[in-house]
């Protein structure tokens, strides 16, 4: 006979409302794009190069941020140090702050009337409008998920293995890379893909700090507001797509990333 | 030789306070002492994790006490043994050596050692498929190949069954004779005994006897050293006459005729300690009535504590238990022979 648990239906049916929720809008906007005009979006050029682009710029801000946001983290997970719940404080606000807000802060900073602007105008290089303001932007709103996810890993890390690992003559860059950073990789790597995910949704910072050239989100708002929904529905759904080919990528990626036994050590009578 | 000079650290709500050891060159040391005493912190801070507050470390006449840890060349065996789970044992037994030697050299080093503690039959095996007794010799040829001078173990026993603890008893002998100098922190008095040239008893962060480990256990300076040899009957006494001693409460026993009157220790082995149902009068001196407050019984016979004058540990054979009928709250009448007591004078 079986029993039933209502406790475990009530919550299942509480669950399925989010679930519902999530899923009936994703599958409407897919249920009322027809194959046709899906076909002739990823013709358009507009919506390919915007694609790349907001891609190439998620991506790039993502690698060039992680060579600071992995050491901080790191940083984070080992040392105490006075103002440090500040600085946890700091690393969250980003979340917390109105995305528009944050692009007019970011604005605020690269623009040509800033010291940072006005450095990179001497060079010839104006942000503002320009695929690395694009790629700050993006930073600025997603960078504290890979601090986060990478410090959560660093801490889950023994500190007895990064001991032993001194103790057996390493220094602590040595440590750093073959033992903190291959143990903590999974979190880190789940971090980074939280940011460059979080990077290509990003939309009200980069609609302030540069709406040419268009990335993807703000194309499809463009799109939206200039020739109505019907217009706007193929490009979201293609960058959904998009999306969902790197998210799914990238997270088998993590699942794959395990360990494998290592073979072939070699035997004391090979010599060469 | 490695010197501690009155070495003092603070972690947390913990201390350790003035320790001070020598220890020579090829010796077997042992630093006995309970859970929590502060032995681990000792090894910590002589391997560089935690530096003292005061004190120095002085390793073959060079002050070490704020050498970097990479520095020192003094292997750590953990008591987890902390084997990297993401290196094969291989990469594990190589990794002190990976960026100083060729791959030859490498391989020859690692096949070298992994035969000293027998593991060569383990290169290829990932950490996580190691036993408990695999994982211990894996930290042990990782500290090895290093060639320190010096190797701490942290209890390197409490994850081991009793056959795999011969076998690794066996293995820290070779390596002492080897040449390696060891110091070996443990809470288990049989442990220690087979192992130690020389003893250090710790208690709560404090060294309290140290010596070769025979002159140590036979004359304990405290209870707490008289108890790791399972000597239950250990009392603090000064001397009333040359062969009576006093205790606080003014109870007087009968020992064995000492030169001269002084302060010191009565140690009794619980097996001297004899038990009858009623006072024998035949017996003129150290005869005790008390009750039975417990009985412990294991293979060789049953431990009995007596509360008397004195608190009393009995030991006897299963077949006098069973004799006595002997139950807990039964009154007893226990007796020692003066020639059966142990006097020790304190220092």
């Amino acid at each position: 006979m079986v029993r039933t648990d209502s406790f475990a239906l009530i919550l299942s049916l509480l669950g399925g409302v989010v679930l519902l929720f999530i899923v009936a809008p994703l599958a409407g906007l897919f249920l009322e794009t027809p194959i046709a005009s899906l076909m002739e979006t990823t013709q358009d050029k507009e919506v390919t190069q915007s694609i790349l682009l907001t891609l190439g710029t998620s991506f790039g801000a993502t690698l060039f941020f992680a060579f600071f946001a992995i050491p901080l983290a790191f940083l984070l997970a080992r040392k105490n140090f006075y103002g440090k719940r500040w600085v946890l404080g700091i690393i969250d606000l980003p979340i917390v702050i109105p995305h528009s807000a944050a692009g007019i802060a970011v604005l605020g900073f690269i623009s040509r009337d800033s010291i940072v602007g006005q450095l990179a105008s001497n060079v010839g290089l104006d942000f503002v409008g320009h695929p690395v303001g694009i790629a700050l932007a993006m930073a600025f709103v997603s960078i504290p998920f890979l601090i986060n996810a990478a410090k959560d890993g660093f801490s889950s890390v023994p500190v007895r293995l990064e001991q032993a690992a001194k103790n057996l003559g390493a220094s602590s860059i040595r440590v750093l890379f073959t033992i903190s950073i291959p143990l903590a990789w999974r979190h880190i790597l789940s971090g980074f893909i939280l940011m460059f995910a979080r990077g290509l949704s990003e939309f009200g910072a980069v609609v302030i700090v540069a709406y040419h050239p268009m990335i993807t989100p703000v194309l499809i708002f463009e799109r939206y507001t200039s020739y109505g929904l019907k217009y706007a529905r193929p490009v979201a759904v293609v960058f959904i797509l998009v999306c969902l080919v790197f998210f799914i990528g990238l997270r088998l990626l993590v699942r794959g990333s395990k360990q494998k036994d290592s073979v072939g050590i070699p035997p004391l009578n090979e010599k060469k | 030789m490695l010197e501690l000079k009155n070495v003092s650290l603070h972690v947390g709500q913990f201390e350790l306070q003035d320790v001070s050891l020598k220890i020579q060159q090829g010796e077997y040391y042992v630093i006995l002492g309970l859970s929590g005493a502060g032995k681990s912190m000792l090894l910590e801070c002589i391997s560089g994790m935690k530096l003292p507050y005061q004190g120095s470390i002085i390793m073959d006449g060079i002050d070490i006490t704020y050498e970097k840890i990479q520095k020192r060349n003094i292997g750590y065996v953990f008591q987890d043994h902390a084997v990297f789970p993401h290196m094969n044992v291989y990469d594990n037994v190589a990794y002190a050596i990976r960026r100083s030697r060729s791959k030859t050299e490498i391989r020859d080093k690692v096949h070298e050692v992994a035969k000293i503690v027998n593991i060569q039959h383990l290169l290829n095996r990932q950490p996580t498929t190691l036993s408990g007794g695999e994982s211990q010799r894996v930290a042990l040829a990782r500290t090895l190949i290093r060639e320190p001078k010096y190797i701490l173990l942290d209890e390197p026993f409490a994850s081991l069954d009793v056959q795999l603890r011969d076998d690794l008893r066996a293995l820290l002998r070779k390596i002492n004779r080897l040449g390696k100098t060891i110091i070996h922190v443990t809470h288990d008095y049989e442990e220690a005994i087979s192992l130690a040239q020389k003893i250090a008893v710790f208690q709560d962060g404090r060294i309290i006897q140290q010596g070769n480990s025979f002159e140590v256990f036979s004359n304990p300076v405290s209870g707490f050293v008289a108890r790791f040899r399972g000597i239950r009957n250990f009392f603090s006494v000064k001397m009333k006459s040359k062969n009576t001693v006093d205790f606080n409460d003014g109870l007087t026993i009968e020992i064995p005729a000492q030169k001269s009157i002084s302060s010191g220790y009565l140690m009794i082995n619980s097996q001297d300690v004899s038990v009858a149902k009623s006072r024998d009068e035949a017996i003129l001196s150290n005869q005790f009535k008390g009750v039975i407050t417990d009985v412990i019984p294991n293979f060789k016979g049953n431990e009995i504590s007596i509360k008397s004058d004195l608190h009393l540990t009995s030991f006897i054979t299963h077949q006098l238990f069973k004799q006595l009928n002997i139950k807990i709250g039964d009154e007893i009448w226990a007796s020692i022979h003066p020639k059966n007591i142990k006097y020790l004078i304190s220092n």
